[in-house]
């Protein structure tokens, strides 16, 4: 009895141990399937990932309230410590900004009025969806976020994303309550930019490092350490002045931006619709939106 | 005597704690915590808990819940899909393969082993995204994931042995 257990056994090991492995052929065989068919067929990856995005949205919307909340008690605290010098230093700049509010009334009359000469038609007025980031991805590998708001709030592909302090990216996937954002600093982010002193045209391109590079300078142009950088509007993607950052290095033809926006304190961010319809949108996937 | 629904039901949900923890920590990975570079650096936890269920408990981490678990880590984290749903499936075939060499050995060889299977997963992770994209990809962020995923070994593994000696013995 025993020996015929033995002997069913070692018939049966080795076809188990053969099917265990032909299991784990074919689970790899999948993955390289799905990482073929997301190059290949782009919008339906981006689908599957928003509907599992959806899914776990929820659930990081409330686990990161309560990180939220705790990382305010810290801000306040610590605004509570510094209350005296925060004061000096607002005093300060709100001497330095009154007189550039005096400047900017001035140039604003002359604008109006110089506009006006020329019959210069202006830019229909942006709506914005504000939402919430619960989710900081990526790793070592991609820059983007989560929001919480996605096609139900009003969220479409391809719109620009901005702070109080600058642009931080564009919508690059949309599921109907979640949405991913993907961020000025990631690979494969490009971003018409314009230096705003001198007018040069270029393509900001994320490198996934906190600074991203200016290329696709005409030749000659020059850039200087210290220069604004904003969004220029070429392609109709995004719209034109949109602070981006300053330059922060420009040696042997590589010109790094600091980003005005700091990731690490993002937590709300406005969601810009100008009604746009520019190259970004301009997919097959036009139909379905 | 056979067992009653009750005790089914509550053996199936202990059988399923390994595949929920482990996605809870892909999770965990994506909470904004608001510390300065850290969601760049933020290690790889699904793969300490794949790791972890792969030398200790493999029975109750099957190959296709790795499969899902790499799924949604792609999905959530922005990398082209499949990325570490091929890595972790070949990570746990490789751990798994090697379960008795693992079995009875000391915490400090299996922390070694880790050092070993997540270094060729990070190796891997940016060789196929460096691939995917055409061009390399910044080095430098990986090996402090790599270095920091190294360090968080010992906690996670600390809490899963526990969680193990707790509710999964009977199992």
């Amino acid at each position: 009895m025993k020996n015929s257990s033995r002997t069913v056994s070692r018939i049966t090991a080795p076809v188990r141990s053969a099917a265990q492995r032909f299991a784990y052929l074919m689970l790899v065989l999948g993955g390289v399937g799905i990482l073929v068919i997301g190059r290949v067929d782009t919008l339906m990856m981006e689908r599957v990932r928003a509907q599992i995005t959806d899914a776990v949205a929820p659930i990081l919307s409330a686990l990161s309230t309560p990180v939220d909340t705790v990382n305010w008690a810290i801000n306040e605290a610590r605004q509570i410590y510094d209350v005296h010098g925060e004061n000096q230093r607002l005093r300060a700049e709100r001497d330095r900004l009154l007189q550039w509010q005096a400047a900017a009334r001035k140039l604003e009359v002359e604008n109006r009025l110089l506009k006006g000469m020329l019959n210069f038609t202006s830019h229909p007025n942006a709506s914005f969806v504000t939402a919430r980031v619960v989710a900081d991805s990526g790793g070592a590998f991609a820059h983007s976020v989560i929001l919480d708001a996605g096609e139900r709030a009003g969220v479409r592909k391809g719109e620009a994303a901005v702070t109080g302090d600058g642009l931080i990216g564009r919508v690059s996937g949309v599921g109907s309550r979640s949405s991913r954002l993907l961020l000025i600093t990631d690979l494969n982010s490009r971003i018409p930019v314009v230096v705003e002193s001198t007018r040069v045209r270029a393509i900001l391109a994320g490198t996934n490092t906190d600074r991203p590079r200016m290329i696709h300078l005409p030749t000659g142009a020059a850039v200087t350490v210290g220069d604004r950088v904003v969004t220029s509007g070429h392609g109709g993607a995004f719209p034109e002045g949109l602070p981006v950052g300053v330059v922060s290095s420009a040696d042997d033809g590589i010109i790094e931006v600091q980003p005005y926006v700091n990731r690490d304190r993002l937590e709300y961010v406005r969601i810009l619709d100008y009604g746009l319809k520019g190259i970004i949108q301009s997919g097959p996937d036009r139909g379905t939106r | 005597m056979k067992p009653s629904i009750w005790h089914r039901m509550d053996t199936l949900s202990c059988q399923l704690t390994p595949f929920l923890l482990t996605l809870a920590l892909v999770i965990l990975t994506l909470i904004p915590f608001h510390i300065p570079g850290m969601a760049r650096i933020m290690p790889l936890l699904s793969l300490v808990a794949i790791y972890h269920w792969g030398v200790y408990r493999s029975d109750l981490l099957p190959a296709y819940a790795v499969f899902l678990i790499g799924l949604v880590q792609d999905a959530l984290s922005g990398v082209p899909m499949g990325v570490y749903t091929v890595i972790y499936v070949v990570a746990y075939s490789v751990v798994a393969a090697q379960h008795r060499f693992f079995s009875g050995k000391s915490f400090y060889i299996v922390w070694l082993g880790f050092a070993v299977i997540s270094g060729a997963a990070s190796a891997a992770a940016w060789t196929l995204i460096s691939m995917v994209h055409g061009s390399l990809v910044d080095p430098g962020a990986v090996l402090y994931q790599y270095a920091l995923g190294l360090g968080c070994y010992p906690v996670i593994a600390h809490v899963f042995l526990r969680w193990q000696r707790a509710i999964l013995r009977q199992i």
